[in-house]
C-alpha cells in the first residue's frame, strides 16, 4: 500500500427530509493518519461518515477522494479505495465468519466471475490480521460482541482498501474489546498505513488513539488538530455543554477528560 | 491411524486452505440439493404424465411427445396432462425464484409477495380482465404485472420512511393484499356464469384446464426474467448485510433493488396470470429451501427447484390423493398456513431471517 489517497470534504450540506444536519463543512483527512470525529449525540458524526462514503447524497457541496467527487466514481471502483463498517451491520443468520469475511471480495469480483485463490487468500490475511482465523468455520450468530466486531474489521480488511470509515466501531463492547478494537484498528494503520476515520463517543479513548481529533457541534466543525489542541475544557463545554477537567494522561502523554456534573465533586472548580 | 493422520495434518493447513475448504464445502452441499431436486422433479413429471385416471406406458407417453396419434393418450397425455404438468414445474419455479428474491432482499420470509400483496393484485387484474373484460392471452399476463408492479410501488411508497423498511412494509402489505383478496370475490361474484374451478383459480390457485396457452408465456416469462435474477444474484447476497454495507462493498443498491423488484414481480406475475396465486408457494420454497442448502449460498435457484416440487407434487396430490379433486392451492394452502403462523411466533422472539 505505497498509494496515498486524500479524501476531502469542501462546502458540504447534508440532511434527510427537511431537516440539515451538516451545513457548509470543509475538512481534510490526513493520509495515513489516525482520525477520529467526536461530538454529541445527533450533532452529524455518522452522517458525515455516511456522505464520506457515497451512502448520503450532498444537498450542497463534495466529497473529494484523490480530488474526484465520490458520488460520480463508479461503485466498485470507490469501494477498492475506500471501506466503511456501518455502525450496526447485520450478518445474514447462520452465517460462517470466512463466509461473511469473504463478503468483503465484492468490488475486487466481476458479476459472474469465480472465487479466485487470490481471494481466499484476502481472506485468510484478513483472519489472521484479526486473529480469528480459529473461528473460520463458526457461526456468526455464535460469537460474544468482540468477537463478532474483531470479524466485521476482518470483512472491511478483505476489501483490501487504502481508507477504513468505521461508526463507532466500539459500540455495544466492554472496556477491554473497546482497547483491543483500537489497538487492531492501529496496528492496521502502523503496519499498512491505512488510513483510518472512526466517529468514536468515549472522548478519552479518542484522544488516546487518534492522532488527529475533530470535534463537531451543530453540523459544523469547532475544532480540528492534535488531541492536545482539541481535547480541551473549552472544547467541551462548547461541544457537549459540560463542565469537565482535560489533564494529562500519565500512560500516553496525551489529554484526558474527567466530566464534572452536579453531584461528587468536592474540589471546587 | 486416520484419526493420528488428521490430527497430524489440522496444523498444515494453512488460513486460505481453511477458508478455500469451507468454501468448496459450502458449493457442494448446493449442487447436491440442486441435483436431488431437479431429479424429483423429473420423477414428479413423469409419474404425472403417466398415472391418472387411466394409467398409459412410458411408450405411449413418449409417442405422444414426439407427435405421434395414440388412440387415448394423445387427448389424455396430449392435451390434458403434458400442459398440466408444465405448468406445474413452470409457475413453481416462478413463484419459488420470485418469492425468495423478495424474501432475501427484504431479510424477511414473511415478505413474500403472495404474504405482501403481489400476488394477489396480479391475481385481482388477472381475474377482472378474464372474467369482467373477457380479455385473454398476452394482454391478460401484461394487465397482472401492471398491477403486481403498482402493488409492488404502492407498498414501497407507504412503507418508506427515512430508508427504514422491515415490518413496516410488511404489515402494509397484508392490509393490500386482503383488499385486493375482497376486489377479486367481488369481481367473481360479479360475473354472470362463473363456475367454481374458474372462481378458485383467482382465489387460491387452480391448474384445472390448462392449455398451452396459457403455459407458454410462463416459459417466455422465465427464459428472460430468471436469467436477469441470476445475474443480480451476487448483489443479492450482499443486500443480506443491509443496506450500508452493500454500498460500501461496491453495490449500486437502489439500482440493483429496482432490477430484482421488476424481474421478481414479472415472474409472479406471470405465473400468477396462468395458474392463479397458487396458495404459500413463494411463501414457503425460500424458506425450505434455506434449510437444506445451509446458510451463505444463493437461494435463487435452489427455492425455484423447490417450488416448482411442490406445485407439481401439490396439484398431483390434489387430484388423486382424495376422493375429490382438490385445486392445487387448497393443498399447499394447507402446507402454508401453519408454516406461517410459526413463523409470526418465531419473530415476535427473535428478528426472523432466512
Amino acid at each position: 500500500m505505497t498509494l496515498i489517497h486524500t479524501l476531502a470534504v469542501e462546502n458540504l450540506t447534508l440532511g434527510y427530509g427537511d431537516r440539515t444536519v451538516i451545513e457548509g463543512l470543509d475538512l481534510v483527512v490526513p493520509a495515513g493518519r489516525i482520525t477520529a470525529i467526536v461530538g454529541a449525540n445527533a450533532c452529524g458524526k455518522s452522517t458525515l461518515l455516511r456522505s464520506m462514503s457515497r451512502l448520503l447524497v450532498p444537498r450542497a457541496g463534495q466529497v473529494l477522494l484523490d480530488g474526484k467527487q465520490v458520488h460520480r466514481m463508479p461503485a466498485k471502483e470507490l469501494a477498492r479505495t475506500l471501506g466503511l463498517l456501518p455502525q450496526s451491520p447485520i450478518a445474514p443468520e447462520g452465517i460462517t465468519v470466512a463466509d461473511l469475511v469473504g463478503r468483503g471480495r465484492n468490488p475486487h469480483q466481476r458479476m459472474f466471475s469465480r472465487w479466485s485463490a487470490e481471494d481466499d487468500e484476502a481472506v485468510a490475511a484478513a483472519l489472521d490480521a484479526t486473529d480469528t482465523a480459529s473461528l473460520a468455520d463458526r457461526s456468526v450468530d455464535e460469537l460474544s460482541g468482540g468477537q463478532r466486531q474483531r470479524v466485521w474489521i476482518a470483512m472491511a480488511l478483505a476489501q483490501q482498501t487504502d481508507l477504513l470509515l468505521l461508526d463507532e466501531p466500539t459500540t455495544f463492547l466492554d472496556v477491554s474489546h473497546q482497547v483491543e478494537v483500537l489497538d487492531l484498528l492501529t496496528d492496521l494503520n502502523h503496519s499498512r498505513g491505512t488510513t483510518i476515520v472512526m466517529v468514536l463517543h468515549d472522548l478519552n479513548l479518542a484522544a488516546r488513539y487518534a492522532d488527529h481529533l475533530i470535534a463537531l457541534a451543530d453540523g459544523r466543525v469547532h475544532a480540528v488538530g492534535a488531541p492536545h489542541e482539541v481535547l480541551t475544557e473549552e472544547t467541551v463545554q462548547a461541544v457537549f455543554g459540560l463542565s469537565s477537567r482535560v489533564l494529562l494522561d500519565p500512560t500516553s502523554g496525551r489529554p484526558m477528560m474527567l466530566p464534572i456534573g452536579r453531584h461528587n465533586v468536592s474540589v471546587p472548580v | 491411524m486416520t484419526l493420528e493422520r488428521s490430527v497430524a495434518d489440522a496444523p498444515l493447513l494453512s488460513t486460505a486452505q481453511v477458508v478455500a475448504r469451507g468454501r468448496v464445502r459450502r458449493t457442494a452441499r448446493r449442487r447436491w440439493v440442486i441435483a436431488v431436486l431437479a431429479a424429483l422433479i423429473v420423477l414428479g413429471y413423469i409419474v404425472s404424465l403417466l398415472v391418472g385416471q387411466t394409467f398409459y406406458s412410458p411408450a405411449e407417453v413418449i409417442g405422444v411427445i414426439l407427435g405421434q396419434d395414440v388412440p387415448g393418450a394423445s387427448f389424455t397425455v396430449g392435451r390434458l396432462r403434458l400442459p398440466r404438468a408444465t405448468l406445474a414445474v413452470l409457475a413453481g419455479l416462478c413463484f419459488g425464484m420470485g418469492g425468495v428474491t423478495f424474501q432475501t432482499m427484504l431479510r424477511n420470509p414473511l415478505a413474500s409477495p403472495d404474504i405482501i400483496g403481489i400476488s394477489s393484485g396480479a391475481s385481482a387484474a388477472a381475474a377482472f380482465a378474464i372474467v369482467t373484460l373477457s380479455i385473454s392471452g398476452t394482454a391478460v399476463s401484461v394487465l397482472a404485472i401492471g398491477a403486481g408492479l403498482g402493488v409492488a410501488l404502492l407498498i414501497y411508497a407507504l412503507s418508506f420512511k427515512s430508508g427504514v423498511l422491515g415490518t413496516r412494509l410488511i404489515l402494509i402489505g397484508i392490509g393490500i393484499a386482503a383488499m385486493l383478496d375482497s376486489l377479486t370475490a367481488y369481481v367473481l361474484s360479479r360475473a354472470a356464469m362463473w363456475d367454481l374451478q374458474e372462481a378458485t383459480r383467482w382465489l387460491t390457485g387452480n391448474l384445472n384446464g390448462v392449455s398451452w396457452a396459457q403455459t407458454v408465456p410462463v416459459l417466455i416469462a422465465l427464459v428472460v426474467l430468471a436469467p436477469v435474477l441470476l445475474g443480480q444474484s451476487r448483489n443479492l447476497s450482499m443486500s443480506q448485510l443491509g443496506d450500508d454495507t452493500a454500498s460500501a462493498l461496491g453495490v449500486r443498491v437502489e439500482r440493483s433493488r429496482l432490477i430484482l423488484i421488476i424481474a421478481a414481480v414479472g415472474l409472479i406475475a406471470f405465473a400468477t396470470a396462468a395458474a392463479g396465486p397458487i396458495a404459500f408457494v413463494a411463501f414457503l420454497a425460500g424458506p425450505i429451501a434455506a434449510r437444506i442448502v445451509g446458510p451463505g449460498v444463493s437461494l435463487l435457484v435452489p427455492a425455484a427447484l423447490v417450488g416448482a416440487l411442490l406445485v407439481l407434487v401439490g396439484d398431483f396430490l390434489g387430484q388423486f390423493a382424495f376422493g375429490t379433486r382438490m385445486p392445487v392451492g387448497v393443498i399447499t394452502g394447507v402446507l402454508g398456513a401453519p408454516y406461517l403462523i410459526y413463523l409470526i411466533i418465531r419473530t415476535n422472539r427473535a428478528g426472523g431471517s432466512l
